[in-house]
């Protein structure tokens, strides 16, 4: 029942990611974006991975959409959305060696020797209290690295995003 | 875990490979960068997969620190992209060629 749960909402999660690329107009692409996200935190949850569902749901769906739909109101599109076409011509090559790419690595996964054995220890991995405690001793220097690195981006978008004044 | 691992990681490979479309075929900056949040989504379902297989937990953790990167990356490429509109009037990457790449 789970299973089948599982794989219905993969396939949502495909459609909504095809519509990202193929729809014409951004504010579109942003919505299926966000639909594509809940159906991804909801293959977390499946996964019993509920802190990155939650987090999933925080920070991709609340915070970068939002920041992306403020741009896409900030810069008007309404011409842009006349000017591009989907279909883009003398691009065969490309397309080509995604669709090898990823066909070679889905036969690799499939077609190997030994099975992969299934690991049924229930643990609490999902658990924030598993997460907080590797986050705070194993990880805690990535941690820190990772807070400087947020510091580094807000001064950079300030500097980037003011006006110049001359 | 619910599925096999397998199936996750190919889920995983056809949202990266959507994503490399999206990055490969359009011509709007904003789409681009939607196309790469969707690769880096697809990484993060992957190592959401292999936490779950391998029971451990440092999967999970290198999820946070990916989110933590895509929220570093969107907001400075989302200044660029505002400062390179405010200078040339456009986001069709076939119009902003200063560096002529």
């Amino acid at each position: 029942m789970t299973a089948a749960l599982f794989y219905f909402i993969a396939c949502l999660t495909i459609i909504s990611a095809l519509f990202v690329v193929l729809n014409r107009n951004p504010v579109y692409s942003a919505v299926m974006l966000v639909f594509c996200f809940f159906s991804l935190a909801a293959l977390y949850v499946l996964l019993e991975a509920y802190f990155v569902a939650v987090l999933e749901i925080i920070v991709y769906a609340g915070a970068i959409m939002v920041l992306f739909l403020f741009v896409i109101m900030l810069i008007n599109v309404g011409k842009e959305i006349a000017a591009t076409s989907i279909i883009v011509k003398a691009k065969v090559l490309p397309f080509v060696l995604v669709v090898l790419f990823s066909l070679n690595i889905i036969l690799l996964i499939l077609w190997r020797n030994e099975g992969l054995h299934q690991s049924n220890t229930i643990s609490s991995v999902g658990s924030i209290t598993a997460i907080g405690q590797a986050l705070f001793t194993k990880y805690l220097l990535p941690f820190e690295i990772a807070s400087l690195l947020l510091l580094v981006a807000l001064i950079g978008t300030v500097y980037l995003a003011k006006k110049r004044v001359s | 875990m619910i599925v096999p691992l397998e199936h996750v990681i190919i889920l995983s490979i056809i949202i990266f490979s959507i994503g490399i479309m999206g990055v490969v075929f359009r011509k709007n900056v904003i789409i681009i960068f939607m196309s790469i949040e969707l690769m880096l989504n697809a990484v993060n379902l992957s190592l959401v997969g292999f936490s779950r297989y391998y029971n451990s937990v440092d999967g999970q953790v290198f999820v946070f620190l990916v989110m933590t990167l895509a929220a570093a990356e969107v907001a400075v490429g989302l200044a660029i992209i505002v400062s390179l509109f405010r200078n040339k009037q456009t986001i069709n990457i076939d119009e902003i060629n200063i560096l002529r790449g």
